[in-house]
């Protein structure tokens, strides 16, 4: 067994928020990096040569990339012989949050009744998926989510029938009404199959994938490129005005599903794509 | 065309620029956002008159991070125009004149936009601290309890932004996908 103290998760997470909202992961630089060489439109290799530029302002002099430093998205996946130490975990998880939020300059985003809407003025709640594995290691993902993109995300319940055609219009169709409002180019999360709230969670956490890191299902793995290319040609490009590059990357995401379905989920995400994970 | 523009704004300047024009705004903007609108709208609703003067002026839909010691503001990118959009019509009825945000706006945004001869500015969304750089000044002139969401009047200069949509209601979300699709 391995104990672990709340005070080092909350350390950890705290600085887990400032840096994803600072510093772009270097497979983001790197794809950001191509997309100026290949885009077609003048208008977006401009927009791109500022996203750029924001970029090295943003890591030059410590301020947040974008001003929506978004919801506290949190993956822990805890082993299960680790022992947590100095009080409850969820409430390590919020004091990270609110610390690095608070420390970190980085707005306040959260409100506390979606109706009554008051902000809650520290960015908490944070939103928190737990997965519970075997082994003593404690793996933590912060992933700030931006609600441009976020409000553009759908879900498909789809019959067995649509097949692989029916996923691959859902998820044009979703990129195509979201355009300039996701901030393109985006990234292109989708779950396919599960149940309902697990496909949306794998349209999520595909998010968090290296954008180099493509399916291990060798069919998918196809699908994800064809959408792409596809996506690319839908001509939204970026900013929304006009180009050849849209997305950045598909990541899909599957699970065994039900003989009566197949559930879809696009998570759009803008080119402020942020997550930061640490294993401790 | 790349245009040099002064805000508030001329009307033969909000009537002459067109869809697709990169434009440097140097002068006074003011931002609200979702609550602020809402704000207004009751205002308005009440009879009684808005905290900003709306006409030949333009208000930008952001709502900063917090500004760090020494700095005039935080990261400062456009939010997404079409949540505002229930209650510009009424706002450029009264006088507004210049939108700065990002994304679609509705079919009664576009009618009001070429009703009153108006345009609407799209800032490049997600270069939040690039934009920081073009504002100058900062200050919170009404509802101070809405935090970020507060009404700002910012003083910008060579602030970069792209006619989206305007005062004939072109459009540029429309018309430069067409462009490059299938390419």
């Amino acid at each position: 067994m391995r104990i672990i103290d709340t005070g080092e998760i909350i350390k950890h997470i705290s600085e887990m928020c400032i840096e994803a909202n600072h510093f772009l992961s270097e497979d983001m630089k790197e794809v950001f990096h191509k997309a100026v060489a290949s885009e077609k439109s003048p208008l977006g290799k401009q927009v791109l040569n500022q996203l750029e530029e924001n970029l090295s302002i943003a890591g030059n002099d410590k301020i947040p990339i974008c001003q929506d430093t978004g919801m506290a998205v949190v993956f822990i996946s805890l082993g299960q012989e680790v022992y947590i130490k100095g009080g409850s975990l969820e409430e390590a998880i919020h004091e990270g949050v609110r610390k690095g939020y608070r420390e970190g300059y980085l707005r306040k985003s959260v409100v506390k009744d979606p109706i009554d809407r008051q902000n809650t003025n520290d960015n908490t709640p944070a939103v928190i998926h737990y997965e519970i594995v075997p082994g003593e290691e404690l793996k933590i993902t912060v992933a700030p989510k931006g609600f441009g993109s976020e409000n553009m995300s759908r879900i498909f319940m789809l019959k067995p029938a649509d097949g692989i055609e029916g996923v691959k219009q859902a998820v044009l169709t979703a990129v195509r009404d979201a355009g300039p409002n996701a901030c393109p180019p985006m990234v292109v999360g989708v779950g396919v199959g599960g149940t309902f709230e697990k496909c949306a969670l794998m349209a999520k956490k595909a998010l968090t994938r290296d954008i180099n890191e493509k399916s291990k299902v060798p069919y998918i793995h196809q699908l994800e490129e064809e959408l792409l290319y596809e996506i690319n040609g839908l001509g939204i490009g970026p900013g929304g005005l006009g180009g050849t590059v849209t997305a950045f990357g598909v990541n899909i995401e599957t699970y065994p599903t039900h003989i009566a379905g197949l559930p879809v989920a696009v998570n759009l995400c803008c080119h402020v794509n942020r997550h930061v994970s640490r294993t401790i | 065309m790349v245009r040099q523009i002064q805000i508030p704004i001329s009307d033969e300047d909000a009537r002459l620029l067109r869809s697709g024009d990169y434009v440097y705004l140097t002068g006074t903007i003011f931002t609200a956002r979702d609550a602020a609108h809402k704000r207004m709208e009751e205002t308005l609703n009440r009879g009684e008159s808005l905290p900003i003067e709306l006409a030949k002026n333009g208000i930008y839909y952001m709502g900063p991070s917090p500004a760090k010691e020494g700095f005039i503001i935080g990261s400062a990118g456009p939010t997404t125009s079409s949540r505002m959009d229930k209650y510009t019509p009424r706002l450029l009825d009264l006088g507004l004149k210049v939108m700065i945000g990002k994304g679609k706006r509705s079919p009664e945004v576009v009618e009001a936009i070429i009703r009153n001869e108006a345009v609407y500015f799209a800032a490049v969304g997600g270069a939040g601290a690039l934009l920081s750089k073009k504002i100058i000044s900062s200050e919170v002139i009404a509802y101070d309890d809405l935090g970020t969401e507060a009404i700002h009047k910012l003083e910008v200069k060579d602030f970069p932004v792209v006619v989206v949509i305007d005062s004939k209601g072109n459009n540029l979300y429309e018309t430069a996908v067409l462009e490059y699709k299938g390419i």
